[in-house]
């Protein structure tokens, strides 16, 4: 069986179309999800794609955490579904509280829009599970509040649970330990700033990101 | 027979202001710090942005008002990982 991933659509996602192409480079099918779906039907994992999910008016995935998906994405998370946040996706991810920290405006207040080297910094996850730890990755960055912030204790938490899953390895933003993903402690909630779903094909430099999204596939 | 509630109604004007934490960098003040100094104002030490929410409420009184207006900041007008939220009752109308 093809494994089916939802991509969700809020109004002003804009990466969800590269998100589906993506996946069916590596086997899978995306299938777009309306916001306002109540229901995500039957899928085996969900992303929240990038873009500028309700204009990211107040703060970045602040109302998308109140859209209707968002209840079954959350139940989803809970049953230990694999949901996956890419950018404004992992924004959204720690607005609901399926993830700890906070995205905050880029150190130097640059918009990023380039490659980023990363480093997996562990295989505890939905996405790296097929990735050795220390694997170095080439997957572009395209932010502008990307820093991620958490408390001490959230730091310590997410060390000791082994939920820091991918670092920078120049750390381009300002980000807390270098950190470019997390995972809550199960592994199967991700989030994410770099977008591997525009390194998914060798005509865009690098297939770097498909590795990442082969994770998803529950045949393997 | 039951009484009207929004009869007892009163208008309140809220001023919200959503600052980021002490010690959460300010990127956007740093560069606004940057481009007075360059312009030579070398007093400024500091510069912090803060957003400001203009909220007309209708509650039976300024400490209900108020009540909800932490509710909502609690609920989405601030994200208390790096935000923090001052809020001021400026005004009320309809008072009898």
């Amino acid at each position: 069986m093809t494994t089916v991933v939802g991509v969700v659509v809020f109004p002003g996602s804009n990466c969800e179309q590269d998100v589906v192409g993506a996946l069916g480079e590596v086997g899978i099918e995306g299938r777009l999800v309306w916001h306002k779906d109540n229901s995500l039907g039957n899928i085996d994992a969900v992303v929240l794609p990038g873009g500028f999910a309700h204009g990211d008016y107040l703060r970045t995935g602040a109302m998308a955490r109140f859209s209707p998906i968002m209840t079954a994405v959350t139940k989803f998370a809970h049953q230990g579904g694999p949901v996956v946040g890419i950018c404004n996706g992992f924004q959204i991810l720690t607005e609901a509280q399926l993830l700890p920290g906070a995205l905050h405006k880029n150190k130097g207040l640059k918009f990023l829009c380039q490659p980023s080297s990363l480093q997996v910094k562990s295989n505890n996850s939905v996405l790296t599970r097929h990735l050795a730890v220390g694997t170095e990755l080439q997957v572009p960055i395209n932010h502008f509040e990307g820093n991620y912030l958490c408390s001490p204790q959230t730091l310590c938490d997410l060390q000791a649970t082994d939920s820091i899953v991918l670092t920078y390895t120049d750390n381009p933003n300002g980000s807390t330990a270098d950190i470019a993903g997390i995972s809550n402690a199960n592994g199967n909630v991700v989030g994410l700033m770099p977008h591997p779903e525009r390194a998914a094909h060798a005509l865009l430099g690098s297939t770097d990101g498909a590795r990442l999204l082969k994770g998803l596939n529950s045949d393997g | 027979m039951n009484k009207d509630a929004s009869q007892d109604l009163v208008q309140y004007c809220i001023h919200v202001e959503v600052a980021l934490r002490d010690g959460i960098a300010d990127p956007e003040g740093q560069t606004i710090q940057q481009a007075l100094l360059s312009l030579g104002f070398v007093e400024v030490t500091e510069v912090r942005v803060a957003k400001n929410l203009r909220l007309t409420i209708q509650a039976a009184n300024a400490a209900s008002a108020l009540q909800q207006v932490e509710a909502m900041c609690e609920r989405l007008l601030t994200n208390p990982v790096i935000e923090e939220a001052f809020i001021q009752v400026v005004d009320s109308r309809g008072e009898q």
